[in-house]
């Protein structure tokens, strides 16, 4: 679990907590410069980062969903009416019009930084 | 246009029903003698001995006159009279005035009873209180259910019946000999082939000299239909009784019609309950200008009575027959076949009906494989019905319409064929059939429980519990696939904490919760969580009271009184859940799983302790319920109650498990919902002692939690569950599988292993951590949690959701 990143050249990047702190298929919300971001470990240890806003519900609850796969995609799953999210792109699996803004996110000798 | 209708049974409950759905736009006004509207005499006796609740509803908009009846009809002046005195005017009078039980003209007669009103069946409850003997005359189809509720009454009883066996009229010497000793065994005495001589005080003598003791007697021999009416007001009689009506169901008055137990329709007068809905449908349609006909209808009968199948189907002879006979297992099969031996004429049962559901389709169509193999079942024959084959005799819906039915609608199960055809909706006798057709249908009935598994929960529940599985990843890499979903791993998760009852948190296990058992609270629309601390039996001190209403009022939370004799607190942010339970848990509270779907709360009256009406003390064992049973995962929320007598305070029946006191212990009602769609519970067992009762309730809860599907309430479950609520009764009362004991003991393990899953969060630091809105600011609220004030208290302002979804 050395290099966990997906690649996005854009802002810098911010410590938000320690790896080991993440529970495998669990999420945690962390706020960047005023925005609620959801960080999620799979169970391969791989990351994602996507808003925490849903946008069926208007509350700020993805981190709080339920993660799994859908097909190979790995996904989360809103908290509040179920609507599955793509954690690779953020677009909503049942209703592809809707989806999330998505967030660079790496691992810096056991913290976790993302870019917002 | 004005519609009255005369009498108020089941016949005129489908007329008006038909006519209200189909958008009549008149008036209509039923005159019906009875105190209440129709109800369900095919299942008189489970009122009796169950308690049934038996009512049709009022369609919308049709004026009933209860308790009232028509005493003429002013035939030119269009309008009927009332023995009250009222004159209703109307443009369609249909007549469905029924029948009477037909009493012999014996001395003494006026000493029995008959069977065929609620109010009967009252007298004869009142009758049996000081009684030990009961005699039913007439050993047909009524007779029997009158002997089966004599006997479920406590009374020692016997049948007599004129003709040589009982059910003449459903089956056959050799099936007469084979009912006679099922129901013998029952220990009922059976008097066939002997006529009545009188009846006397405390017993009746027959005519061959024998005496039989009986202080009840009920007289179920035939009925007559009720004509007098249509008699005294002119229209056309039969000879032997019975309202003429032509194929669209009207009199000789075209103003008139005629349906159900009064009525002559091609020489016969019907007294089963389909042909009886069907003539009430015809009736409708004609009423609306349309042209339906009413063309004679198929007797064929499949009922239960005293526990053995009896069924006839077709015609009860024929050139050839086929008969299958084993006395040791007390079954009869009887084919019927014509002399070329090419086509099914018809068939008995008795002891096992199979017969009827395979076979009664292909009635007078080519025999669909060897007799001999149709008679045994299992054999391997596979039967497509023709499509004009009909299945449900109580409705008229054909093999075609069910088969259309889920073609069309897509449906996947009984009770979507059930909403959609009505096939099933009025005996049931026809339910096996209708799985059939959706298996054969060839509509995959998937029972997997979502893409990850193929399996089903009650599956997957078997192979956690056998193999001893404890963990989600180790079921998914050798049972299922990929990494599971919001469906599979919540259902997993209750799987695994009703086997083995560990922290919901701990380990993997977290990650499988939905948000709810995650945060060990309810999720509320803006992100915030509610908190439910646990009320047994919803008594509280008022020094805990006050705790509660500190802590609201600390915390400010918005505070309501739920339906479950609990207290919600509104409105915490994650952060502050540890702090709240803190103070709750310190002031002797515990968690109260409303966030789980787990028992929630046994509700009760205040029972026999404060009440002057009070029979048992109900709050009592509503809290040794819920404490026996709190923390109890299961496939979906459990909810109970308790009340301590039968004016039921405490809501029970609309509980999944749900006890009414009675003066000698107690009744469990179960599979109650409200709900989306409510449901009344089932008597399960009745009188029981409180050990006899928590021991069946343990089995109850134990086998819905073995087999249940995920979501599935227990109203849903029972109504799925293959033999209904009398398979359940053998398997959680009479142990007819042999796994009570297991189930008791899990139940026992439950019990002993149970604890405070707020308080161990508590204790635990590692857990606590996890309650924090922004891990990388611990001590920051969420700044899009808002509230504005109502009514004094908060309420919280949402974001307009166009923003959100820009």
């Amino acid at each position: 679990m050395t290099e966990l990143l997906i690649d996005r050249p854009i802002g810098t990047w911010v410590p938000v907590c320690s790896y080991a702190e993440l529970i495998p298929e669990r999420g945690v919300c962390v706020l960047v410069s005023g925005r609620q971001i959801a960080i999620f470990r799979d169970f391969g240890g791989r990351l994602y980062a996507v808003g925490n806003l849903d946008p069926f519900s208007g509350a700020h609850v993805l981190s709080r969903g339920i993660v799994g796969t859908r097909g190979s995609e790995p996904t989360v799953a809103s908290p509040m009416h179920k609507q599955v999210f793509s954690l690779v792109t953020g677009v909503c699996l049942d209703d592809p019009a809707v989806s999330v803004p998505t967030y660079p996110v790496r691992v810096r000798e056991g913290r976790v930084e993302v870019s917002a | 246009m004005r519609v009255v209708v005369a009498g108020y049974g089941p016949s005129a409950h489908r007329l008006i029903e038909t006519l209200v759905t189909r958008g009549f736009d008149g008036e209509i006004v039923v005159v019906g003698e009875e105190p209440r509207p129709a109800y369900d005499r095919v299942h008189l006796t489970s009122y009796l001995t169950e308690g049934a609740d038996l009512g049709y509803p009022v369609p919308p908009g049709v004026t009933t006159l209860l308790g009232a009846r028509v005493t003429g009809i002013d035939r030119d002046g269009k309008a009927v009279v009332t023995d009250d005195g009222r004159r209703e005017p109307y443009d369609v009078l249909v007549l469905a005035t029924g029948s009477a039980p037909f009493v012999p003209p014996v001395p003494g007669a006026e000493r029995a009873f008959v069977y065929r009103t609620i109010e009967d069946l009252e007298a004869i409850r009142k009758a049996a209180e000081s009684a030990r003997h009961g005699v039913v005359v007439g050993g047909g189809l009524l007779g029997l259910e009158a002997a089966d509720a004599l006997r479920g009454l406590g009374l020692s009883t016997a049948i007599v019946e004129i003709a040589p066996w009982l059910m003449p009229r459903q089956v056959d010497e050799g099936g007469g000999a084979v009912l006679k000793g099922h129901i013998e065994a029952l220990g009922l005495g059976v008097h066939t082939g002997v006529m009545l001589e009188r009846v006397e005080d405390g017993r009746v003598v027959l005519k061959d000299g024998g005496e039989i003791p009986a202080e009840v007697v009920v007289f179920s021999a035939g009925i007559r239909p009720r004509d007098e009416l249509a008699r005294a007001a002119g229209l056309e009689v039969g000879e032997r009784g019975g309202i003429v009506v032509d194929a669209g169901m009207r009199t000789s008055d075209p103003s008139i019609y005629a349906i159900g137990e009064c009525a002559l329709a091609g020489g016969m007068v019907y007294g089963l309950v389909g042909p009886c809905n069907t003539q009430a449908e015809v009736a409708a349609d004609r009423i609306m200008g349309g042209e339906s006909s009413f063309g004679g209808a198929d007797m064929s009968t499949k009922l239960k009575l005293l526990g053995v199948e009896v069924a006839q189907f077709g015609a009860m002879g024929g050139a050839l027959d086929v008969t299958y006979m084993d006395p040791v297992g007390g079954v009869y099969k009887r084919l019927f076949i014509s002399d070329d031996a090419q086509t099914l004429l018809g068939g008995i049962c008795v002891g096992d009906a199979t017969p009827y559901t395979n076979l009664k389709g292909f009635v007078g169509k080519p025999l669909p494989a060897a007799p001999a193999d149709l008679l045994f079942t299992g054999s391997g024959v596979q039967l497509d019905l023709p499509d004009d084959a009909q299945v449900c005799s109580c409705n008229n819906v054909c093999a075609g319409e069910i088969r259309e039915a889920i073609a069309v609608q897509g449906l996947t199960d009984v009770g979507g064929i059930k909403s959609c055809t009505r096939a099933g909706t009025t005996c049931g006798s026809c339910v096996p059939m209708l799985k059939q057709l959706l298996v054969k249908s060839g509509v995959e009935v998937s029972k997997a429980l979502c893409e990850h598994f193929d399996q089903s929960r009650a599956e997957l529940f078997d192979i956690v519990r056998v193999r001893g599985i404890t963990t989600f990843s180790q079921l998914i890499a050798e049972h299922g696939r990929g990494r599971g979903c919001d469906i599979c791993k919540p259902a997993v998760a209750s799987i695994l904490a009703s086997l083995h009852n560990q922290h919901v948190l701990d380990g993997e296990l977290a990650a499988l919760q939905d948000t709810n058992d995650h945060f060990l609270a309810n999720i509320q629309k803006n992100g915030t969580y509610s908190v439910v601390p646990r009320i047994p039996g919803g008594e509280i001190t008022p020094d805990k009271l006050i705790v509660i209403g500190e802590v609201a009022r600390d915390f400010g939370l918005y505070t309501k009184i739920t339906g479950g004799q609990r207290i919600d607190l509104f409105g915490a942010r994650v952060e502050q859940l540890p702090q709240i339970w803190k103070r709750l848990v310190d002031a002797g509270f515990e968690s109260g799983h409303a966030y789980g779907k787990a028992l929630r709360t046994v509700k009760s009256c205040v029972g026999s302790t404060w009440c002057r009406y009070g029979v048992q003390d109900s709050v009592g064992l509503a809290i040794a319920l819920e404490l026996r049973y709190r923390g109890l995962r299961s496939p979906h929320k459990l909810k109970a109650a308790v009340s301590g007598c039968a004016r039921e305070c405490a809501e029970a029946r609309s509980k999944d498990f749900g006890i009414i006191a009675t003066e000698q212990g107690w009744n469990l009602y179960v599979c109650g919902n409200g709900g989306f769609k409510p449901r009344h519970a089932d008597l399960l067992v009745s009188d029981v002692p409180t050990d006899e009762l928590i021991k069946i309730i343990d089995r109850f809860l134990m086998f819905y939690i073995r087999t249940a599907d995920r979501l599935q309430r227990t109203a849903a479950w029972l109504e799925s569950l293959e033999g209904g609520l009398d398979y359940l009764r053998q398997v959680v009362v009479e142990d007819s599988l042999g796994i009570c004991a297991d189930l008791e003991a899990q139940m026992e393990r439950h019990v002993a292993t149970y604890f405070d899953e707020w308080r161990a969060v508590l204790e635990d630091p590692d857990k606590l951590r996890r309650f924090t809105s922004f891990v990388n600011a611990p001590g920051v609220p969420d700044p899009s949690i808002v509230f504005e004030t109502e009514r004094d208290q908060i309420k919280p302002v949402l974001v307009p959701l166009e923003v959100v979804r820009k």
